[in-house]
């Protein structure tokens, strides 16, 4: 089955992941700026960064048949420093008509602190002011009730956000619910220790549909399985549930999130050429 | 929607192995303890949550897992905007 990766980090992948995540159906993926494992130490390096996500990543995608689609933003684990944040929230209207770039992302909170919540508000604003989706993520662990309880009374207390236009990623059995009642979709990330498994993935589809619901690797250079969205195609076939219902969430979902995008253009693999009959 | 039966018969071993290694860690933490030093104040409510959450386990109702969620989980404070200043 065709599949989309709606958040993979792949700058710190291999290029035989790109090749194995072809061969397993991957027609498409976004990739949302994250933390690179260590702080970085200047706007210049966010500037390298998003020129890696806009032009770097998209050829090595291509080489393998994937398209390949971007998010920026400077993460909530470097959002501490309010002043490196606001010279790269400045810069980065710099890259948004780039061809792959959808929105500002992943935006969020990590230990749900003041300065986080000041820079995931500035961000809301460039968001606003330039009309792009947004990609949100939520906190690890014991943090992600509260942080994930925090981004939507942000999100929700500003008129000018459309719902429709805001993924909140990372979702788990105590936020789900909540971020689709909002009007919000939803991120499901299989992770082999935090997160989310795909069996757990299974059940939360099980339970609410699958309206607005996406599911992801977020593969990175921590421990990540960047094939786990198969994975999870294989679990709910695996429990005899509708090729429609699996192609929804795997692939119709993203495309639908997507286009709301002014930039995304996706051509279907059964969109190819098709030789002529002697 | 499955039957329960299969359910529990394809998760039944499975299950088993997870619930053996939740016994075998709280056997290996009580050795020590014994053997060792007993769980410092600063451990005690770590381990206390185990018990909680085995609790939540063996209730009834369709939400453990939220439950369970929420039981690891900080507290959210509805005014933290006017606490923080933001």
């Amino acid at each position: 089955m065709d599949f989309f990766d709606p958040h993979i980090h792949m700058v710190s992948r291999t290029t035989d992941d790109y090749a194995t995540l072809a061969r397993m159906g991957c027609v498409a993926m976004s990739e949302p700026a994250f933390w690179a494992g260590f702080d970085r130490g200047s706007v210049d390096g966010f500037r390298d960064y998003f020129h890696q996500l806009t032009d770097v990543e998209p050829k090595r995608a291509a080489q393998y048949g994937i398209q390949h689609f971007a998010w920026l933003c400077i993460n909530a684990k470097e959002a501490e420093n309010v002043s490196l944040s606001r010279d790269v929230i400045a810069m980065i209207p710099e890259f948004l008509d780039c061809p792959n770039v959808l929105g500002i992302g992943e935006i969020g909170l990590n230990k749900n602190t003041k300065n986080e919540a000041t820079v995931f508000l500035e961000h809301m604003d460039v968001a606003v002011q330039y009309e792009q989706p947004i990609l949100i993520h939520t906190p690890h662990l014991e943090d992600k009730y509260q942080g994930t309880r925090m981004i939507l009374d942000m999100l929700c207390s500003d008129s000018r956000i459309d719902h429709s236009r805001v993924l909140i990623d990372h979702v788990e059995e105590h936020t789900v619910e909540e971020v689709l009642d909002h009007g919000f979709w939803a991120g499901l990330t299989l992770y082999p220790i935090s997160k989310c498994t795909p069996e757990r993935a299974a059940d939360m589809i099980e339970k609410f549909g699958g309206e607005r619901l996406l599911a992801n690797s977020a593969g990175d250079w921590g421990p990540s399985k960047p094939t786990a969205v198969p994975d999870l195609i294989f679990e709910l076939r695996r429990r005899g549930h509708s090729e429609s219902l699996i192609r929804k969430v795997v692939y119709e979902n993203p495309i639908e999130f997507f286009s709301k995008s002014k930039n995304f253009q996706f051509t279907p693999r059964d969109a190819g050429f098709e030789p002529a009959r002697s | 929607m499955r039957d329960a039966n299969h359910i529990l018969g394809e998760s039944f071993l499975e299950t088993r192995a997870k619930l053996l290694e939740i016994a075998a860690t709280l056997d290996r933490i009580d050795r020590a303890a014994e053997d060792e030093s007993p769980l410092s104040t600063g451990s005690q409510p770590k381990r206390a949550l185990i018990d909680d959450a085995i609790r939540i386990c063996l209730s009834e109702g369709p939400d453990r897992a939220e439950r369970l969620q929420k039981l690891f989980s900080r507290q959210y404070e509805s005014d933290w905007r006017k606490s923080m200043g933001v």
